[in-house]
């Protein structure tokens, strides 16, 4: 058990913090944390970032960075709007949606690998471009989709299961099982793995380590058009700024979670467990009757504790 | 008997810089060569291409009596043909446990692309235990790399390359950077590869080292191959002559 808890110490430590957390909460406001429709309510807030951050466990794995999801998850919340409406069907949209997103992942991957552009700065500028061409194409308008409520498609992702429970935290939950699956024994998550930690010793083992780079970025853009779909569907219209207030939130729970910024190392499950920390703080607050502005300072603790513990963590296991 | 490696006017330039001008060499099946030749003589990126890591821009190769097509060449078909290479950096990732880069580019997997850690787990102690005698406090499969010493390291990357059933071993300077009691534990190693009538290639700057395990000794400069000679030849006082005049001089005057 010990030992089990050693080798797991991160994982164990993330977990200890949601925990506490959940309990500081009940302290403070107990007819709220104690009833189930809270509970409910973050399953519904909680997979638009936490889809976001699963694929960027991936990217920060591969020792890479994206910074141009929110635009990718507007300009594909865009593309899923218009052809729904074009069309007035939702798997057409949803087509449309996904292919932008990866569209949007090739050309980063491209950047990075093929023009050799660094991930950080190729980024940035692709954020800009989907963002503005996004802006451009929609005129600046937002668009309403209040006819999607009534459709089939709307009750699979972003319905209400008898009644309360929401369906798109079981395509989150579905999409957290296969990640951790494929991060942690899958040939692709093992060659992400040594692209982080080690790309040269990668390409000199036989990992095809260009094409391992180009699909992380890929499988970002994906989510981050999965993402834009749930949300427009969730809230049954599409706005230009959509996305804007994910950045900080995916990077604070990939990190949170206990991957290594330096790549080679990280778990799914400290993601599962750092998006659900950042997405129930602010309610949480509000519920103990502090204002909002307490919110980002107390996510600015969280997420300082969480690293420096890590950081902790890991000097102390070091043999130099 | 056929050669099982046999390389003619291999050549490799990065840029400006010619790397290899012209090799030609050959091998016959369990033959322990040495690769001698000063830093920038080409050694590394000969062995960067035999072992299908790159691609040369010209020259062709025989292996195991087939020709080599250079642009189907690979890491994983050089194994297949049964090349294993051992490099000089080792090729592993610290931050991984030894399991991981043990089967590093080759993992068990099924049809879906999922791994059987638990057969690469078992089959891997297996080998720290019996083969590399590496039973030390924490070195078992789920170790990261990075709490190994530099023998271990070595030890592993051999005993992975020994593991693959090779016919042809290569390895790049092998005892650089080893404590001396490591460097015997290598050299034992190299031994072992001759003794299971399996060829090998060693590359290293330590002449006694290569004088004690090959049969053989070819001399790089500057992209070419310029000398071979039989162990039987020369002893290793002569190989010492040798390779300093021609270190200093650029020839074999």
């Amino acid at each position: 058990m010990m030992g089990f808890l050693y080798e797991n110490r991160i994982q164990a430590a993330v977990t200890f913090i949601l925990f506490f957390l959940v309990f500081l909460f009940m302290l403070l406001s107990p007819q709220t944390f104690l009833s189930g429709r809270i509970y409910m309510a973050y399953m519904a807030t909680i997979p638009f970032a936490g889809i976001m951050a699963l694929a960027m466990t991936f990217v920060v794995t591969a020792g890479e960075i994206d910074l141009s999801f929110p635009s990718v998850l507007a300009a594909s919340g865009y593309a899923f709007a218009v052809f729904f409406e074009l069309t007035g069907m939702p798997l057409a949209g949803v087509l449309a949606g996904l292919a932008v997103g990866v569209l949007a992942g090739l050309l980063n991957g491209l950047l990075v690998v093929g023009m050799g552009v660094p991930a950080i700065i190729a980024t940035i500028g692709t954020q800009f471009f989907w963002r503005g061409a996004t802006i451009l194409v929609a005129d600046g308008l937002a668009l309403s989709l209040t006819e999607i409520r009534g459709t089939l498609f709307h009750d699979l992702v972003a319905g209400r299961l008898w009644g309360i429970f929401p369906a798109q935290f079981l395509w989150f939950a579905g999409l957290f099982v296969l990640f951790a699956l494929v991060h942690s024994r899958h040939v692709f998550g093992d060659a992400v793995r040594f692209v982080g930690d080690n790309a040269l010793a990668a390409r000199t083992m036989g990992i095809a380590v260009a094409r391992t780079r180009i699909l992380v970025f890929v499988l970002m853009g994906l989510c981050a058009a999965l993402s834009g779909i749930l949300l427009t569907t969730e809230m049954a219209s599409w706005w230009p700024t959509q996305g804007e207030g994910y950045m900080l939130i995916v990077f604070a729970s990939v990190f949170i979670g206990g991957t290594s910024v330096y790549g080679g190392a990280g778990t799914m499950y400290g993601t599962l467990v750092g998006a659900i920390i950042i997405g129930i703080i602010e309610a949480g607050i509000l519920a103990s009757g502090l204002s909002g502005f307490w919110t980002r300072m107390v996510h600015g603790c969280v997420i300082l504790f969480a690293v420096s513990l890590f950081a902790w963590m890991q000097a102390g296991s070091r043999r130099l | 008997m056929e050669p099982l490696l046999l390389v003619r006017s291999l050549k490799k330039r990065y840029g400006q810089v010619i790397a290899l001008a012209g090799v030609d060499l050959d091998l016959m099946p369990g033959e322990v060569l040495g690769l001698l030749g000063d830093n920038g003589a080409g050694k590394t990126t000969f062995i960067r291409l035999i072992s299908g890591v790159e691609t040369p821009d010209g020259g062709s190769m025989h292996l195991q009596n087939r020709s080599i097509d250079w642009k189907r060449y690979t890491v994983s078909s050089a194994r297949k043909l049964g090349v294993e290479t051992v490099h000089q950096d080792r090729a592993l990732g610290e931050k991984q446990p030894i399991w991981r880069n043990f089967f590093m580019g080759r993992h068990y997997s099924n049809a879906l692309g999922f791994i059987d850690a638990n057969r690469e787990r078992r089959e891997v102690a297996e080998v720290l235990k019996k083969t590399l005698g590496l039973s030390g406090a924490g070195l078992h499969p789920d170790a990261p790399v990075s709490v190994l010493s530099g023998g271990e390291r070595q030890g592993l990357a051999i005993g992975r390359a020994m593991f693959f059933d090779a016919d042809l071993v290569i390895l790049d300077e092998p005892t650089t950077a080893l404590a001396h009691g490591e460097v015997e534990k290598v050299l034992r190693f190299v031994e072992e590869i001759r003794q299971k009538g399996k060829a090998a290639i060693m590359v290293s700057h330590n002449l006694a080292h290569v004088h004690r395990c090959c049969d053989r000794f070819v001399f790089f400069d500057r992209g070419r191959t310029v000398g071979n000679y039989r162990k039987e030849d020369l002893s290793l006082p002569e190989l010492i002559g040798l390779f300093t005049g021609f270190a200093s001089e650029g020839g074999l005057g």
